[in-house]
């Protein structure tokens, strides 16, 4: 970890200013991801704002009867709060399927949505990859690429998003809440906030040097059978292979969003026109295009094989 | 004392007063309090202490071409950067494959090549990453099956076995399976990492560290560094576990005393987690051809096991086939072990070696025969037990031998008879259930084993020995020892343990820790019993019981016989050749009750059960223990550990616990564990065997065994991941 | 070859593959934003206040330190174990401000003013907490290095169930949660027990729990 200077922000607007004064500063939140890079020095900032202390940490119902989630919700928090396990259970789900119990207690909504990828090549620094060092190569294309994407890849980078959260935020359409240091406020839906990896893999979201995550909005209840569906060796305290975020409505329209598959969490309109369907159909649109390796090739159908049980479980 | 003739006779142990019962452990309250001191914790004993961080290879093989530590030496707070440069003269122990420090030759990535020791962690830390090694880079070799034509008959050990005409005699069998399995590399993963604290006073070095087994370390220490060995003494009291990876010294040992010396003050270095894997040494991945030919009866006539391992050049093979030596009857057999070269890091003992991944191959195999012949896979096993050594006829039979028995209890406990023998057909919910099985064998090995013991004045029993305990509960089970042969209560017993200051010991490996090293405090017991007797003006009839020494109508308290300065004995046991006229190894049985995912193919392992025999259970409560977190270490190696070696860089890529995954809670279900009672006089005095490693050995093949009888996919190369499955199911 | 340029051998090297010789360098690819060394002033420590325990200490740390080495390295409390550094294994929890965390994943400074329990706060030898008393009692460890992680990890399990927050295994999201096996198992997930004590660990937390109901 290289050494750097830390600060306590109290407020967003402080955060921002320092931010500004700082070009090599980081935000630092719960810490569970970025300090875990530091310490590989993967991440290395030279000044540290702590935003732990900006009272973001509120679940608020929205005037248009939707929800604002404070940038620093927990983990826990927000699973746990009841209007999130009655009325966006996907996102309750989703969750408490992550990470552990600890992690949960630190990790926050923004950090959560900011999480860089579990690549064993990214973690490696001895090894290229274009994301960490942009230009050195791709080591694990070609390489060991069991848990990495199969859609949305490019020939620089076939890294995963691993949040489980985010995927069910894409099928819920939230909404990212930001400032930028000029104070500037900006709304990003959750479908343009991660971007895909094409040539450019290190820059992974749509926010702009500076700008502060403040919040994640939620549009109002949309009800419907809500199910998270996270595939895993380990039974727990693991990555998804891969996951499937759903909203099913007794008309039998739904959405699907899926985890563990692309270099962010992975929603097709098509797929989700086509529920009625069922499971094949939304799985072959939602993957049509999918570049596997021959190493992850099985996400492919071991999708459509979850999503039909997802069907199955929602009937039921 | 010398162990050469079987312990017919009873002895102070065949009391059972304190031993063969279940007793919490003494070392208990220190361990959930945190009170027990690890190695990096031993601050009180080298106060200021300098922080190492070790600087690992970036490259498989090659050459290093220029080390420049300038920009490290000039960070904040650096004392000293070592390199093969300035360490000085370094030789290699025969216990290590690869240097302990690289240069200029590089043997394995992450081997260390500088070690940066700083005033704090997070200087050493950040500097050790300002180390800038220049290499010329070798090829690496890093995947077996692309270097199994290459494979050669190991130098040493015994690589092959053949009795009869297993050729002729397989041709013939009316039923046959021939089928290849692979195993991956696996990591020990104990929670504690390699850490050592080295202290020099003039040219006698102090480690406290984390150790396995204590003369060696103590040995090997000192010819690494060329000193003699009564300047290196080794503390290691407590250890967080180490399944094999702890057995010798690491390059944390070996780097912490070579800066300790650079820098003229004691130094701590721990290995970080990301280095552990590519570090230190790893459970080779193998190769394994089954070829088992029985009669229509499921009596087997042939049977084959070929083996392909790799290590680094001068390493030796991990020996799968020992256990297919031993288990089964069969007049024509052969084992054999073949060597590649691969630039993975040192492949060596991991928990049960050779058994461990051996079995996983061989009990799959008898339950793919069980299914051709159409019968029951415990009643096959049944017919093929065999009392004797089938490769050396009836002149070697076990000591003791209670498959059969095991098969039978451990069947019955499960519930075994409910299991529908069609693959597929259970099913609950979203799951299909299968049931599975397999044999459990693991040698027993005895190793000499010394103590001291003392009894003071007060009567209180002081036991001494460099012994360790891992985890395994060596602590208790020697207070036991010691409670019983004396005549005092548990309570009434101080072990010491872990100092090469006190007599060397058997160590803890190979299942070998708690009878051999038990069987040198009776030892040593046995003597201080005569002395005290002798003392006390007692015949040899003497009893020692409830803190006194009796005969006839006097006693005498063990106090009072100890006299004013108390009585201190050192002795040993010295294991004869019973173990070459007695095969010698524990047996037991696994049973699997395992879900199977329908749509996702995820397996998770719903019951577990086995009966075992492994001589005398010391301390029922702990051996239990080591026999559930083995069978629990089964089934990672069954559903999950697989350490991926990049053969293009020649490393294993998933180098941490995030992506090296050991089963957590969630994985493991209630287990239930029955050991059957045994006596071994042919073992130890104790009459006990080893159980430490039982466990492991079979439990991931009934795990894999239950998963085919659960959806009918055989998958033969493990860890039996969902892609495999669902691959089988489509 | 080039010394000066590591990251291009490297992906030549990889490209390549078969190439039998290349050169590379041990140091970091990807520290994109370092400074220079001259550049930089040696890091200040900053003091922190932390109520331990129940008792405040002061400490004045390298804003590096995380929470697990200021207890470790500077308080001497070494109770609370390294097994990863990394957020992957739980040998670290402790209780910060009521809710368990892992203490490596967290730096010092981010703590001041913060309530810490760690596994000497619960009890002491002659004077176990309940849970403490259990493990021994149901053999709930082996090595014991995960132990007081486990034990800190079990006491804020119970209370997280009590509180009503679901896990990934909670059947019903609106009803009550009981401590059952499968619970149990599940939220104790985080904190991995090489030995494999587990199944004991979790009759020793179901005891604890039966002690409570």
């Amino acid at each position: 970890m290289k050494p750097f200077t830390y600060e306590r922000a109290d407020s967003a607007k402080a955060a921002a200013a320092a931010i500004a004064a700082n070009p090599n500063a980081k935000f630092i939140a719960g810490g569970t991801n970025l300090l875990d890079l530091m310490k590989l020095q993967i991440e290395t900032p030279a000044h540290l704002i702590d935003v732990n202390h900006l009272g973001l940490d509120k679940v608020e119902k929205t005037r248009d009867g939707g929800m604002r989630i404070g940038a620093l919700v927990r983990n826990t928090d927000l699973a746990a709060d009841r209007t999130v396990r009655r009325d966006y259970a996907v996102l309750s789900r989703a969750l408490v399927s992550g990470a552990s119990g600890q992690l949960r207690n630190k990790a926050t909504t923004a950090g959560n949505l900011l999480q860089r990828t579990r690549c064993p090549y990214f973690y490696d620094t001895t090894k290229p990859c274009n994301k960490r060092q942009p230009g050195s190569g791709c080591a694990a294309i070609g390489g060991y690429s069991r848990s990495l994407a199969v859609i949305g890849v490019s020939d620089q980078c076939i890294a995963t998003h691993p949040s489980d959260m985010a995927v069910a935020m894409r099928v819920l359409d939230a909404t990212v809440e930001t400032v930028n240091p000029d104070g500037a406020k900006r709304m990003i839906p959750i479908a343009d906030f991660h971007r895909l990896p094409g040539t450019t893999p290190n820059i992974e979201t749509s926010l702009q040097p500076g700008e502060f995550i403040t919040g994640v909005t939620l549009p109002k209840p949309i009800g419907g059978m809500q199910i998270y569906r996270k595939v895993r060796d380990r039974a727990s305290y693991a990555f998804a292979t891969i996951s499937i975020a759903t909203v099913l409505q007794p008309d039998g329209s739904g959405r699907f969003a899926f985890g563990g598959v692309a270099h962010k969490p992975w929603r097709v309109e098509a797929a989700d026109a086509r529920a009625s369907q069922g499971a094949a159909a939304v799985a072959t649109a939602a993957f049509a295009g999918a570049n596997p390796t021959a190493q992850n090739a099985f996400k492919v159908p071991l999708v459509q094989r979850t999503l039909a049980a997802v069907f199955t479980e929602a009937k039921a | 004392m010398k162990f050469d003739t079987p312990a017919t006779a009873l002895n102070p142990i065949d009391q059972q007063k304190v031993i063969g019962r279940s007793h919490d452990r003494i070392d208990g309250p220190a361990k959930v309090t945190g009170t027990a001191p690890y190695a990096y914790e031993r601050n009180g004993m080298a106060p200021n202490a300098a922080y190492g961080w070790i600087v690992g290879s970036a490259i498989a093989t090659g050459r290093i071409v220029s080390i420049d530590s300038r920009d490290a030496l000039a960070a904040p707070g650096v004392l000293k950067v070592v390199t093969y440069e300035n360490a000085g003269k370094l030789a290699k122990a025969k216990n290590h494959t690869a240097h302990m420090l690289a240069g200029p030759m590089v043997e394995h990535y992450d081997q260390a090549v500088a070690l940066v020791v700083a005033e704090t962690f997070e200087q050493a830390r950040d500097a050790a990453k300002m180390v800038r090694v220049q290499y010329t880079q070798g090829t690496p070799k890093g995947d077996l099956a692309a270097q199994k034509d290459s494979a050669i008959k190991p130098k040493g050990g015994k690589p092959d076995t053949a009795v009869g005409d297993f050729a002729g005699a397989f041709a013939r069998s009316a039923v046959k399976v021939d089928e290849t399995y692979t195993t991956p590399d696996h990591s020990h993963a104990m929670m504690e990492p390699h850490a050592t604290i080295a202290s020099w006073t003039g040219d006698k070095l102090t480690l406290w560290t984390s150790n396995q087994m204590i003369d060696w370390a103590v040995g090997d220490m000192a010819t690494t560094l060329m000193i003699p060995r009564e300047n290196v003494r080794v503390d290691s009291p407590f250890i967080g576990g180490g399944f094999g990876g702890k057995l010798w010294v690491r390059s944390d040992a070996v780097m912490a005393a070579l800066g300790a010396r650079a820098v003229g003050r004691p130094v701590k270095v721990t290995l970080a987690r990301p280095q552990i894997m590519n570090n230190t040494t790893h459970r080779p991945a193998t190769i394994q051809r089954l070829r088992i030919g029985a009669g229509k009866d499921g009596r087997i006539d042939a049977i084959a096991h070929e083996v392909w391992s790799g290590d680094l050049e001068g390493g030796s093979p991990e020996t799968a086939a020992n256990a297919t030596r031993l288990l089964y009857r069969g007049e024509n057999r052969m084992t054999s072990h073949r060597l590649a070269v691969l630039n993975l890091g040192e492949g060596n003992a991991m928990r049960a070696p050779g058994e461990a991944v051996g079995l996983l191959a061989l009990e799959a195999a008898m339950d793919e025969l069980a299914e051709k012949l159409n019968m029951d896979p415990v009643q096959l096993r049944i017919v093929n037990d065999t009392q004797f050594d089938p490769e050396k006829g009836e002149s070697r039979p076990f000591s003791s031998r209670k498959l059969v028995e095991a098969l039978k209890v451990g069947a019955d406990r499960f519930g075994w008879s409910k299991r529908n023998p069609k693959p597929g057909q259970v099913r609950d919910g979203k799951w299909l259930v299968g049931m599975g099985m397999a044999s459990a064998f693991r040698d027993n090995v005895t190793m000499d084993s010394g103590a001291r013991v003392g009894v003071d004045s007060k009567g209180l029993v002081t036991v001494e020995t460099d012994m360790t305990d891992i985890g395994t509960g060596t602590y208790t089970i020697i207070a036991q020892t010691a409670a019983e042969m004396m005549g005092v209560p548990l309570e009434g017993v101080v072990v010491k343990l872990g100092d090469s200051r006190f007599p060397a010991s058997a160590g803890s490996g190979g299942q070998w820790g708690a009878n051999s090293s038990t069987a040198g405090v009776y030892a040593a017991c046995m003597t201080l019993r005569t002395q005290l007797a002798q003392k006390a003006g007692f015949n040899a009839d003497a009893t020692f019981a409830d803190g006194k020494i009796t005969s006839g109508n006097r006693s005498v308290s063990l106090g009072e016989a100890a006299g004013a300065t108390g009585t201190v004995v050192t002795d040993k046991i010295e294991f004869g050749d019973l173990s070459k006229k007695y095969a010698q190894a524990t047996f037991g049985s696994h049973f699997a009750e395992v879900g199977v995912d329908m749509a996702t193919g995820e397996i998770r392992v719903r019951r577990m059960g086995g009966a075992f025999a492994a001589g005398r259970i010391l301390n029922p409560k702990s051996a239990r223990n080591q026999v559930i977190g083995a069978m629990a270490m089964g089934v990672g190696a069954a559903l999950m550990e697989d350490a991926v070696p990049d053969p293009r860089f020649g490393y294993f890529v998933n180098h941490d616990m995030a992506e090296y995954h050991v089963p957590v809670h969630a994985d493991i279900p209630k287990q239930d564990v029955f050991f059957l009672s045994e006596l071994d006089e042919k073992s130890s005095p104790m009459k006990a065997k080893g159980v430490g490693e039982l466990g492991i050995c079979g439990a991931g093949a009934a795990i894999a065994n239950a998963v085919y009888n659960a959806c009918g996919v055989r998958i033969r190369d493990y860890p039996l991941t969902l892609d495999k499955v669902i691959k089988g199911m489509a | 070859m080039h010394a000066n340029d590591p990251l291009d051998v490297t992906r030549r090297s990889l490209i390549a593959g078969g190439v039998a010789t290349a050169a590379v360098a041990s140091t970091p690819l990807g520290a994109q934003d370092a400074p220079a060394l001259a550049q930089r002033a040696p890091a200040a420590t900053l003091p922190v206040s932390l109520k331990i325990n129940g008792k405040t200490r002061k400490i004045d740390v390298d804003p590096r330190t995380t929470l697990l080495d200021a207890l470790r390295e500077h308080l001497d409390l070494t109770g609370t174990k390294k097994g990863c550094d990394h957020g992957q294994c739980g040998a670290c929890t402790v209780i910060v401000e009521g809710r368990r965390i892992n203490s490596c994943l967290t730096l010092a400074v981010m703590h001041d003013g913060d309530s810490v329990t760690t596994i000497e706060g619960l009890g002491q030898p002659g004077n176990l907490h309940p849970m403490q008393a259990a493990f021994v009692t149901h053999d709930g460890y082996q090595c014991g290095y995960c132990t007081p992680g486990q034990i800190c990890s079990a006491v804020a399990t119970l209370a997280e169930i009590k509180d009503g927050i679901p896990s990934h295994v909670t059947a019903d999201l609106a009803a009550g949660i009981a401590p059952t096996e499968d619970e149990i198992r599940e939220r104790m997930s985080g904190n991995i027990c090489r030995c494999a004590a587990y199944s004991n660990i979790v009759t020793a937390i179901r005891d604890v729990a039966g002690e409570r109901a």
